[in-house]
């Protein structure tokens, strides 16, 4: 396999978003991922390179590139799965969000938005009441199940056209998680979700190309969720519920 | 949410009406008649003239929402050119289409 190049010529963004791009020499190895080659820089090549990881292993969502063009999570990224023979891989900081230094890129946007499409439990019971008894045979449990794993990497984000042309839409991962909060039998906040969810920049923006639920690590599919969601205002809208 | 609505809604509408049209064109198409002999039937026909205007106004409503969509997706416009550009679209369809009923309709009383 590593028969091939011996070394990996990496570009790397540079800067602030009126950076540049950076090549560097790094060793090819029959296991490695991306991030191993951002570290590999970090620490042999270049000390002032800036990027973010946490947990290494596909659980905290922090670690999310522009790799090759697509955005991914970079330490369960192979090096054989985006590099062909000639050795090359470009690396930049996420899409869609605006550049902080190098490969970081400033996730408050994606989190605000997530904040402002309810995406957040809303209690109705106190910790004196019994506990809640779900079932995990329900149709809405296992709607909520299905997009529950999500790390919020902001690869979805990334990806999605109407993210890059609306800036005032919520975005897959947002829509995606009020989709979990909207079947959650516990939550008390399905009115207030769902006129965050169909304002100006909600579900309602969304084409539905699937460019998320290409992207996703996990293999999420937040169309399917946003068009949950659409059903969902569609149904509150004839019942009254919504303007 | 109100133009969402409206915009599936009209969608919606005209997938029946879209399959009565395409039947209707098979089978004028089959039995190869001619175009003065499809007038001969559409003229006077209030039932057929109903049937187009709604599929005309459904069409100038559903295409005018939509390109409303895409101007505020591809065109760095507010939503008041976005709304201005909904109406004058969306007009011009009604206009055309409602033009094309009454000459489908009422054969003369255009030209
Ligand atoms: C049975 C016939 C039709 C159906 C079922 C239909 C359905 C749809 C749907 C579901 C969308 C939303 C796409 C999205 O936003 O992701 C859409 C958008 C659109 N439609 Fe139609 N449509 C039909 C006929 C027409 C006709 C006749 C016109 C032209 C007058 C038209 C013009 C548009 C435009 C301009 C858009 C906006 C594109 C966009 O938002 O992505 N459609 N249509
Ligand atoms: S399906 Fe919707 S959320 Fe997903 S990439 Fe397309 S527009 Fe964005
Ligand atoms: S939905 Fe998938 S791609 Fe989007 S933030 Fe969650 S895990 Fe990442
Ligand atoms: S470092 Fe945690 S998901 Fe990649």
């Amino acid at each position: 396999m590593s028969n091939t190049a011996k070394h990996l010529s990496v570009s790397v963004w540079r800067g602030f978003a009126d950076g540049h791009y950076q090549t560097f020499e790094v060793p090819r190895q029959d296991n490695q991922t991306v991030l191993d080659v951002v570290t590999w820089i970090q620490r042999n090549t270049e000390p002032s390179l800036a990027y973010r990881f946490a947990c290494r292993v596909g659980v905290c969502g922090s670690c999310a590139m522009t790799v090759n063009g697509r955005p991914r999570w970079t330490c369960r990224t192979h090096i054989s799965k985006v590099v062909d023979q000639d050795g090359k891989l470009e690396l930049a900081p996420l899409a869609n969000l605006p550049p902080i230094k190098d490969l970081v890129a400033d996730m408050r946007p994606f989190f605000d938005k997530w904040e402002k499409a309810e995406g957040k439990f809303h209690p109705s019971k106190t910790r004196v009441d019994p506990m809640a008894t779900i079932s995990p045979e329900t149709t809405k449990r296992q709607a909520a199940d299905k997009a529950i794993e999500c790390i919020n990497c902001g690869v979805c984000y990334a990806a999605c056209d109407s993210v890059r042309w609306n800036p005032a839409y919520l975005g897959p991962a947002a829509l995606n998680r009020a989709w979990t909060l909207a079947n959650d039998e516990r939550d008390a906040g399905g009115p207030q979700r769902l006129k965050a969810v169909s304002a100006n920049g909600g579900c309602h923006s969304c084409h539905s190309h699937q460019s998320c639920e290409q992207h996703c690590p996990i293999g999420l599919n937040p169309t399917e969720s946003i068009a949950g969601l659409k059903r969902l205002t569609v149904d509150a809208y004839i019942r009254g519920e919504l303007s | 949410m109100r133009l969402y609505i409206l915009q599936r809604g009209t969608a919606a509408l005209m997938v029946p009406l879209i399959a009565i049209h395409l039947a209707l064109i098979v089978y004028a198409t089959g039995n190869g008649l001619t175009a003065s002999e499809i007038l001969a039937r559409t003229r006077g026909s209030i039932a057929w003239g109903l049937f187009y205007q709604v599929f005309v106004i459904a069409a100038a409503v559903h295409g005018a929402i939509g390109l409303r969509s895409v101007a505020r997706d591809w065109l760095r416009i507010g939503p008041r050119p976005q709304t201005g550009l909904m109406w004058g679209f969306g007009l011009l369809l009604l206009a055309f289409g409602t033009r094309a009923v009454i000459a489908v309709v009422f054969p003369g009383s255009l030209s």
